[in-house]
């Protein structure tokens, strides 16, 4: 008997019908996250991380379009799902997170409001007290003290990292199966990020919650996550197992990505950096998207280049992997 | 917030005191009351009694403090036409003005917001570009000529509405208003409409340029990805954002409404203070005149603490920078 995965996403497409031209914000991605595991997409900015997120809970905004790829959420393919269907999973059995918690609460509602009414949209029938009973709840698990009394405040009295905790715990509320981070701890500073990804980590373990961590910045992936996904213009350039794909990454883009992280192997010597801009969504390159920042590209990569496996649980889209690294 | 509201009455004082002065001195030089007065062959004596017996014969200073002193015990005089206290005429006037204005007002409010939602929300569609184009109509046409049409087509073409004067009033709250009785409303609603016109527009375009702004917002987007209704996400969060800005223009836009359905009511022969103060600044009715403008003041002065305290309840940020304040 196989087992299905909590979440699978299948060659995943979104495009954006601009009136500049197509954008193939995201145009090729697939992986799988199960039960209690961490994921890290990343990528640099604009590689469509947070369209990638976006899609699988539904809200890509016209005129961006779930093109094509499936999306399988317990072996039911969301898209094309009818909305009403597709509401009732949102918030309760995926839930998202967002970057700028400054942005994302409601500012001229009440916390409790916000929070009673994330449990109420998805079970009618608990009532406000134990709704708010289960709000309070949640409040302190993320950290937050004297919750009854937090629960009466509205959104800027509350710090940065204050609320981010709020939409975590809001993200929280219905015990979701999967949850999406959109770089969640960008906006704050590093001591808060630190607790913050520790309690997420700590609650998608004790949850069984799947997460997905979408963000720009290797060294949060490297503390948090069990695989890596990493992105470049749109497609997924390598998947694998985090420490697998950290020791040794294969694909070129992984490889400058790591040798542009500053550590104690290269202290003291200038920091690698990766040459070049990533092209724009409207005008992608034929072929391999990376080729015109890549020391190994030649004639083959002309073509597109297709996912192949180099190494055994790694998923990589290049036609000159760095197998030596590999062995 | 009590401390917020005695700050604001203190500051109200002020601006009713000021505005009295300019009142009084701007009365003054309008011309002479008692050339109104006093019949063309009335002897230098008896022009004499009359300006003694209006007092105009003391200093300015003298004569306003007068007028401020008697005002503070309710007394603006008495009107030179019909011979009553000037404030018992205005306040006799109100109901019907102020009718006028709340239909507007809740016209404005009712017609107003709904169309800019969706405006704001369906944004390409043809529905939201007519209701665009709705509005720059019911900015520019001058009031008196739509209120003209109104009467040509509702009420002489069609034969639906009655063209002028008020309906049929019964006592509420010791009041005559028109609200109740079935002709009472006949009579309201073109005259309602025609004042409500202009701001229907501004209310669509203020919540059409508020919905625009709110839904590329984060937190509307993080009440979707909650899996709200799109009923709720639209009625709460959107609306209660949106509703700042039009409660604020539209708090001061009553007072408008009222102190400048002056048009409407001459057009539509409605019974109102506006039609009351076109009459007396032609007969050059100072006390009425002066009358009018003190209560249009205190309306005003009135209107805007009503806004202030209700900005504070729509917005949670302004009311805690109250308390510190």
């Amino acid at each position: 008997m196989t087992t299905t995965p909590t979440l699978q996403v299948d060659d995943l497409q979104t495009h954006f019908f601009t009136k500049q031209g197509i954008a193939k914000a995201v145009d090729g991605i697939s992986f799988t996250v199960d039960r209690g595991e961490v994921m890290g997409l990343v990528g640099e900015s604009g590689c469509g991380k947070s369209v990638t997120g976006f899609s699988i809970i539904g809200l890509v905004d016209p005129p961006g379009e779930v093109v094509g790829g499936r999306i399988l959420f317990k072996g039911e393919d969301l898209v094309g799902l009818d909305e009403e269907r597709m509401r009732r999973l949102r918030g309760n059995r995926i839930a998202m997170i967002f970057q700028d918690p400054m942005m994302t609460l409601n500012p001229v509602l009440r916390i409790d409001t916000q929070m009673i009414e994330t449990v109420l949209a998805h079970e009618p029938d608990v009532g406000r007290e134990e709704a708010r009973r289960r709000s309070r709840d949640v409040l302190g698990q993320v950290g937050i003290a004297s919750a009854d009394e937090r629960l009466k405040a509205y959104p800027h009295q509350f710090s940065g990292g204050m609320r981010q905790r709020v939409a975590i715990a809001i993200a929280l509320l219905n015990k979701p199966d999967v949850i999406i981070a959109d770089e969640p701890t960008t906006a704050l500073d590093v001591t808060i990020q630190g607790q913050i990804l520790y309690e997420a980590q700590k609650l998608c373990r004790e949850t069984g919650t799947a997460l997905i961590w979408i963000t720009h910045d290797l060294a949060v992936v490297a503390g948090l996550a069990d695989k890596i996904c990493v992105m470049y213009a749109g497609m997924m350039v390598e998947e694998g197992a985090l420490n697998d794909v950290l020791d040794h990454p294969v694909h070129p883009y992984t490889v400058g990505l790591l040798g542009s992280v500053p550590s104690h192997n290269n202290r003291g010597q200038r920091l690698a950096q990766i040459p070049g801009m990533a092209p724009s969504l409207l005008n992608l390159p034929t072929g391999c998207p990376f080729k015109a920042r890549c020391t190994r590209a030649d004639g083959a990569c002309e073509a597109a280049p297709e996912i192949t496996q180099p190494v055994p649980g790694r998923d990589v889209r290049c036609f000159h992997p760095h197998m030596e690294a590999a062995q | 917030m009590t401390v917020f509201i005695i700050r604001r009455l203190m500051q109200s004082v002020v601006v009713v005191l000021l505005m009295s002065f300019l009142v009084f001195g701007g009365v003054n030089l309008v011309g002479d009351p008692v050339e109104m007065m006093v019949s063309d062959e009335a002897d230098q004596e008896e022009r004499e009694r009359v300006i003694r017996s209006m007092g105009l014969d003391k200093p300015w200073y003298a004569q306003y403090g007068y007028f401020v002193i008697n005002a503070l015990e309710g007394d603006l005089g008495k009107s030179f036409v019909y011979g009553e206290p000037a404030l018992q005429i205005i306040v006799h006037h109100i109901p019907a003005t102020f009718e006028l204005a709340l239909t507007a007002l809740v016209m404005a409010i009712v017609i107003g917001i709904p169309l800019g939602v969706y405006a704001g929300l369906k944004n390409e569609t043809k529905a939201a570009k007519v209701i665009m184009a709705g509005s720059i109509l019911g900015f520019s046409l001058p009031t008196f000529w739509v209120g003209l049409m109104f009467i040509m087509v509702f009420a002489v073409m069609l034969g639906w509405l009655p063209s002028t004067g008020r309906g049929e009033t019964v006592p509420f709250l010791g009041m005559q208003v028109s609200f109740f009785t079935m002709d009472g409303l006949r009579h309201l609603l073109l005259p309602a409409l025609n004042l409500a016109l202009f701001k229907i527009s501004l209310v669509i375009r203020l919540s059409r340029a508020g919905t625009r702004e709110a839904v590329h917002q984060d937190y509307i987007k993080f009440a979707r990805a909650k899996g709200l209704s799109t009923r709720r996400v639209i009625f709460v969060h959107l609306m209660k954002n949106i509703l700042i800005p039009v409660v604020t223009v539209l708090g001061l836009e009553f007072g408008a409404l009222i102190a400048f359905s002056v048009v409407t009511e001459t057009v539509f022969a409605w019974p109102g203070m506006g039609k009351l103060i076109i009459d007396s600044i032609q007969n050059l009715d100072r006390p009425v005149i002066v009358a009018y403008l003190m209560i249009i003041v205190i309306i005003f002065v009135i209107i805007n603490l009503v806004v202030d305290v209700l900005y504070s309840i729509l917005d949670p940020r302004v009311r805690l920078q109250d308390v510190k304040g």
